[in-house]
């Protein structure tokens, strides 16, 4: 169906005939012999001689002996910083703004940021860093001191779990006993899973074996009081609350919170300290004594909103929201009120009441450390920034003053920054960072910046496209001659660019991490665009967890009458009264709510809103947004049981991480949770409070399944936590002689599907095998004998659509459903997969799991399910992307359904979920300067509020090629990309996507090359902002998805497709481009400092044997795992210190952990690891790879500049696509 | 002349033609009815609402598909007749339409025959479009064609247009 459908955006997807004979598939082209053989007979034969002879000569095993080689690492030590991050015009932005974050970094810190991970020496931090900011501090000076007061204090209180803890310390004093009486039932049961099946004939008599199985206990009906005892002290009332109760609510919050204690009961000393570090945060950003922790933290860290978000401000303007127009007396207790919510109540409430005191006060979003976020690293260094966007790269001003605290760590000035650059705002505060101190509490300074604002906006459109004309020649379209070129890669983190706006805009701009476009120059008509012969779209994370997210609530939200466009920071104010839509130009009045400025407590100051200041925000939605209440959150389990299952053993790691997580599932007191097993049979427990132990209901026919007992299969999780704990303890064992090898999927995701049907919800597949039984069963259809095979690959699509209509049933009932596959052989993920892509689920796939053989997927499975379990989840999610009039959206990418052209229907949605669109310009944007891209997600929090979060992206317009090829982002370009060659190898066939993915290249450059007047014609010519683009590009075609001619299994394949699919860009790149780093000489030259700790940051080397030596130690980091690769003559001493073994041959062949060894070295390697670590959505596990041992090969397959038997090197594929470019 | 055969053929796909016709107007409004929801935003964003639109657009989907098969059938019949009444100039007309009908039906990305208008995919807006615009050009060529017929078959029933009268206009055939 799309392959004829490829005409419209010809830009967008490269020329489907391979220009050469199938330059992948057929390999006329690729050299045969090791050396460089193609080129020979063109021109670039001498380039080829004049480059080093390093280039492509390196077969996949080469151990790099010699020593000219070394020379790359030490090289590349001291680079300054200009010289990697290629400034885009440089003489506009004086600071390096280019740098910015790549996602990658998001969790990079700066060192300077790392005052705000530390606690206890937090408050001095502050004030040493207040000294630096000497304009309008003095209004700030005297709170700072009392800030540091409720720093220490929140500490204690915020390290309780939950508020649950209290409850769950009795319900666990409780368990043994109950455990003990379990085990005894349990034997006594023992049989009871055996009992049915056997003596069942087909169906018939089921129904009385199932209601029997199980002497009959009474079954209670569920109770629904949803504050029961345990909430009694923080209860949040479920519903939005009006805005009296919400007054009460903090009260009530704030009592609890001073009267309980919250001690932690039996919290892991790492999350402790996560939260530790998130509290400070928390306190810093809800205290409204903290204002001025508050303020610089954001005006160091993310220099992004310094004057608007200025929560000093709204710290004192209590319900000053709009519903109370004239400004109220401030009520200097509310806010602290809000402050003191018990973490637990959580995130959202946190968030919440902080709202409601002030109608928007920037917070930092405390969900993610409790409800979602539960990267212990995440956390930890989220709270050391505000946000996983990365910090700014400060510059030269702010960045020393928070490094006072620590001046002996940060050796170079090198080192703060380029970490964590964060672009869009960094840049845009730093004019006034450096002059005006802006986030300072004092008025003074947001005044003036707020005044100047709107004149500003209105100018914006006349100014967004002026810069760039300013400058001669910008660095991004620097040419690079790419043959000649030897070290493409830059040595730090490419970071996205920044678009070319004029510095208010700019810093107004949502993250990069959250929102980019694949240019950031967007051209004027579609004819342009396509001369560019580059992919135009968007790259989103829509629900990335956040540290610093202003909440809103108010009455009315404000929108466009017309497109219902929210509004946003790039909207211009006519007058007073009337505001002008960005995206379809109408002229709107503003409400006389919207007049009053909760932040200022002033009146007749619209644009001074936070929605006017921010261009992430969240409203918290009306009761018009919902027609239902909003549902509770609901999680059920389907775990297949069968032989192949119990042989793998995940049953135990599951039920381990759930016990440990129970009290972490996100949601509030409705929350219900469910659990089926199947095999040949579908199992259902029942689970409902009152009963003395869990009942098993066994349906046997699968052809109709039916609930056994629909309303006690879902229960409340805190009413019946007893019976899910025994029910975990049991299951592993329950099952452990089974000879059932059948598995029945389809009927158990069926009776999954009716089970959720009411309220909606997530479903949690696991499964081990080939589904065989019933509807939906599959047939292998895998040739191993053709896994290697350089043609065709067959079964990429799916073979039946059974779950494929069962994935759109559930969107409809609003369930999602996550798939975990965790199989030994070959279980046809890619028909599996439909369940999950189009009901809006995450897929995780653990290629021959066993507990016992592979305790590394087993630990990376447990991590993977403490990420999910823990994580925030929105429910019944909507996600609307609109754009400037003129722009249109043609083809989505992620795992949603979409609903009508523009809406995409979110069963759930995720943090980790990312989501690309491809545009097409319709009508020519000459009448316009600015283009802006709106996304609202609109979900419901597992507290059952509705909300709304919105982000805004603007971005100028260009009508040169020249100035469209500046504003290239490569790495969103080739994350684009690799989603349209997924479609397409769907579609029409991996060649063709292979093909159109080198097409797309070849296009660009030649396109590119006749844009430039003097052009050699011997050189391949590439801007530097597409100076990596081949290399992605082959890095691509060497990547598991699109790779031909290595043996690669079909799941396997399939599993990296879905996974392109729905990562977001940032973990996306790892996994398209690892980087490769040289751990064994860190030093901390260059370090950042996180969390007290010292992260050095060695530089990245390219993806070539050439740069590995013998003598070397090397990490490679490709998202999903790390390897550490030995020489073989490395230093023992590194060994001895790092691996704690005495020698190279004394390395085990399996080595899976970095023993904790009281070394400096072995710190510095393991704060690098966990830091890297940090923030990922799938653990990556680490391989300790000698050099010599079996397992290389899966370390040099990702080496991708050099040649395998089956790809090109990157020299020779450069040469490839001269040639072509040529004919 | 007479009622030939030929004749016969024309009247057939006369009345065929405007089941087709109706098949394309039917299409064309199926595809709007997919692109565009017509629900206020707010009411899109109910979850309620989530379960008609889905519903509606399965069934939307489940017709779609339902009507492929009739569509080209009768389509292939036409030229299977034209054939026979050695028609070929109005063949010609209709081959490349066959074709291309070939190619779409047997041209399906997944394993199984039954995805052709598979609503996750239908939705995409690009795919959209093209379903659309493949609506309208069919219509087109139908309506077209249902005067080309109904022109030859007055023509072979020996009720000569006046416009024949012109040299010019006899076909071969004839």
């Amino acid at each position: 169906m799309s392959a004829p459908a490829g005409s419209p955006h010809p830009a967008a997807s490269a020329r489907i005939p391979p220009k050469l004979g199938g330059a992948a598939a057929s390999g006329a082209a690729a050299p045969a012999g090791p050396g460089p053989g193609p080129h020979q007979q063109n021109g670039p034969a001498q380039n080829q001689m004049q480059v080093p002879s390093g280039y492509g000569l390196y077969p996949q095993n080469y151990v790099a002996p010699s020593g000219h080689y070394s020379q790359g690492p030490g090289k590349m030590t001291s680079l300054p910083l200009d010289s990697q991050s290629g400034d885009y015009y440089p003489g506009l932005y004086t600071v390096p703004t280019q740098n910015v974050v790549t996602p990658n970094t998001a969790s990079q810190q700066p060192g300077a940021q790392q005052m705000y991970g530390r606690v206890p020496p937090a408050p001095h931090v502050v004030g040493s860093a207040l000294g630096s900011f000497q304009g309008a501090m003095s209004s700030a000076s005297h709170l700072q001191t009392s800030a540091s007061q409720p720093y220490s204090s929140f500490v204690n209180h915020y390290n309780s779990p939950a508020m649950y803890s209290v409850n769950s310390s009795v319900a666990s004093q409780g368990l043994p006993s109950t455990c003990g009486h379990y085990a005894l039932s349990a034997v006594s049961n023992a049989s009871y899973p055996g009992v049915p099946y056997p003596s069942l004939p087909a169906g018939d008599p089921y129904r009385q074996q199932m209601l029997t199985s199980q002497s009959a206990l009474t079954v209670r009906p569920i109770r629904e009081s949803s504050l029961s005892g345990q909430n009694t002290a923080v209860s949040h009332p479920s519903p939005l609350p009006p805005p009296p109760s919400q007054q009460y609510q903090q009260q009530q919050s704030l009592s609890g919170y001073s009267t309980f204690s919250w001690s932690a009961p039996g919290l892991p000393s790492t999350q402790d300290n996560l939260i530790r570090n998130h509290t400070s945060q928390v306190a810093a950003n809800n205290n409204p004594t903290n204002t001025v922790a508050d303020s610089l933290s954001r005006s160091v860290m993310q220099n992004v909103q310094p004057p608007k978000s200025s929560p000093v401000v709204s710290t004192v303007l209590s319900g000053a929201s709009s519903t109370r127009p004239p400004p109220a007396a401030p009520r200097p207790a509310e806010p602290a009120a809000s402050v003191a919510q018990p973490p637990e109540l959580s995130q959202q409430k946190g968030v919440d009441s902080s709202s409601t005191t002030s109608s928007a006060s920037p917070m930092p979003n405390s969900y993610d450390a409790l409800e979602g976020g539960s990267y212990p690293d995440m956390l930890s260094s989220s709270a050391s920034s505000p946000a996983p966007e990365p910090a700014p790269e400060p510059d030269p001003a702010p960045a020393p003053a928070p490094a006072v605290p620590q001046p002996s760590k940060l050796a170079k000035p090198f080192g703060y920054g380029y970490p964590a650059l964060q672009p869009g705002y960094q840049n845009a505060t730093t004019p006034l960072n450096s002059g005006v101190p802006p986030s300072s509490p004092g008025y003074s300074g947001f005044q003036q910046y707020a005044q100047q604002y709107p004149g500003m906006n209105q100018l914006s459109s006349s100014l967004g496209g002026l810069s760039l004309q300013s400058s001669s020649q910008p660095e991004s379209l620097r040419p690079v001659n790419l043959t000649q070129e030897r070290n493409i890669l830059p040595m730090t983190p490419v970071w996205a660019p920044v678009p070319n706006l004029n510095s208010d805009l700019r810093k107004l701009n949502c993250s990069p991490d959250s929102f980019r476009c694949t240019l950031t120059n967007i051209p004027q008509t579609q004819a342009l665009l396509n001369k560019a012969k580059l992919p135009l779209g968007l790259l989103l994370h829509p629900f990335r967890d956040l540290t610093q997210l202003p909440v809103i609530t108010s009455n009315t939200i404000v929108r466009c009458r017309s497109c219902r466009t929210y509004i946003n920071p790039f909207v211009s104010f006519i007058d007073q009264r009337r505001w002008k839509c960005n995206l379809c130009y109408r002229i709107n009045d503003v409400p006389e709510e919207f007049m009053y400025n909760p932040i200022t407590r002033s009146y007749g100051e619209p644009h001074k809103r936070p929605e006017v200041q921010n261009s992430t925000v969240e409203f918290i939605a009306s009761s018009d947004y919902m027609l239902r209440p909003p549902q509770p959150a609901v999680y059920l389990f389907v775990l297949d049981v069968s032989h192949n299952a119990v042989e793998a053993g995940y049953l135990t790691v599951l039920c381990q991480s759930l016990l440990e997580n129970l009290d972490k599932l996100p949601g509030d007191s409705r929350t219900r949770i469910g659990f089926m097993t199947f095999d040949s049979t579908i199992h259902f427990y029942n689970l409902q409070e009152g009963l003395s132990q869990p009942q098993m209901l066994i349906v046997s026919d699968i052809d109709d399944v039916f609930l056994p007992t629909p309303d006690s299969l879902l229960v409340n999780l805190h009413e019946s936590k007893e019976l899910i704990k025994d029910l975990l303890n049991a299951l592993p064992n329950m099952f452990t002689n089974t000879r059932e090898t059948h598995s029945a999927l389809g009927p158990a995701l069926q009776a999954a599907f009716k089970l959720m049907s009411p309220t909606g919800g997530r479903v949690s597949v696991f499964q081990t095998q080939l589904p065989s039984l019933g509807a939906g069963l599959l047939q292998s259809r895998e040739d191993p004998n053709q896994r290697s095979s350089t043609k065709v690959v067959q079964h990429l699509g799916p073979a039946t659509d059974f779950y494929k209509k069962l994935a759109l049933d559930c969107s409809g009932q609003q369930t999602a459903v996550d798939l975990f596959l965790l199989s030994s052989q070959y279980s046809d993920l890619a028909s599996l997969a439909c369940i999950s892509r189009y009901s809006a689920g995450c897929i995780y796939y653990y290629p021959s799991f066993h507990y016992m053989h592979n305790p590394s997927q087993a630990e990376k499975l447990q991590k993977d399910l403490k990420r999910y379990l823990t994580r925030k989840i929105g429910f019944e999610a909507v996600m609307r992307i609109r754009c400037t009039k003129g722009l249109s959206m043609h083809t989505f990418h992620g795992n949603f359904f979409v609903r009508s052209t523009d809406l995409l229907s979110l069963a759930n949605i995720n943090p980790d979920a990312g989501f690309a669109v491809q545009l097409s310009i319709e009508e020519s944007l000459t009448d316009t300067s600015l283009v802006c891209f709106q996304t609202a997600l609109l979900y419901t929090s597992s507290k059952g509020e509705r909300r709304i979060r919105v982000h805004t992206l603007c971005l100028p317009v260009v009508s040169s090629l020249a100035d469209v090829y500046a504003g290239v982002d490569v790495q969103a370009a080739i994350c684009l990309l690799a989603n349209m060659a997924v479609d397409r190898s769907i579609s029409s066939s991996l060649s063709d996507a292979r093909d159109a993915l080198v097409n797309a290249v070849v296009d660009s450059l030649s396109a590119y090359g006749s844009t430039v007047s003097n052009l050699q014609h011997s050189a391949l010519i590439a801007p530097s902002s597409l100076k990596l683009f081949p290399l992605y590009v082959l890095a691509l075609l060497k990547q598991k998805a699109f790779r031909t001619g290595t043996s690669t299994r079909l799941d396997d394949r399939v599993y990296a497709m879905c996974q392109i699919k729905c990562q977001p860009l940032v973990h996306l790149m790892k996994m398209i481009h690892p980087n490769l780093y040289r751990i064994d000489r860190l030093t901390d030259e260059g370090a950042i400092h996180v969390n007290d700790r010292v992260v050095p940051q060695p530089p990245l080397q390219k993806l070539s044997a050439e740069k590995l030596t013998r003598e070397g130690a090397f990490l490679m980091d490709c998202g999903s795992a790390f390897y550490i690769w030995i020489g073989k003559s490395c230093d023992n001493n590194f060994i001895e210190d790092v691996l704690g073994y005495p020698n190279f041959a004394s390395i085990p062949q399996k080595m899976t952990h970095l023993p904790e060894l009281d070394t400096l070295s072995s710190e510095r390697a393991r704060s690098f690891i966990t830091w890297l670590r940090d923030n990922r959505p799938l653990s990556p596990v680490l391989h300790v790879v000698k050099d010599e041992s079996p397992a290389k090969t899966e370390f040099f397959q990702h080496l991708i500049e050099d040649r395998t038997e089956a790809a090109f090197s990157y020299y020779e594929f450069l040469l490839h696509v001269q040639q072509q470019i040529c004919k | 002349m007479a009622f030939t055969f030929a004749a016969f053929c024309y009247m057939l796909s006369l009345v065929l033609c405007a089941a087709l016709i109706f098949f394309a107007i039917w299409h064309i409004i199926a595809f709007d009815e997919l692109r565009t929801d017509f629900k206020s935003p707010i009411d899109q964003c109910n979850p309620v609402h989530a379960r008609e639109r889905l519903r509606n657009i399965e069934r939307i989907c489940f017709l779609l598909r339902k009507l492929v098969l009739p569509e080209y059938s009768i389509h292939s019949l036409f030229c299977i007749m034209f054939l026979c009444a050695q028609e070929w100039l109005t063949l010609g007309l209709n081959v490349p339409l066959l074709f291309y009908h070939f190619w779409r039906y047997f041209h399906c990305p997944a394993d199984s025959s039954e995805l052709a208008y598979d609503p996750p995919v239908v939705m995409n807006a690009d795919t959209l479009s093209y379903c659309q615009k493949e609506a309208w050009c069919k219509l087109a060529f139908y309506l077209l064609s249902f005067f080309y017929y109904l022109y030859w078959l007055r023509f072979r029933l020996g009720t000569r247009p006046v416009s024949s009268l012109h040299p010019s206009a006899q076909p071969g055939v004839w």
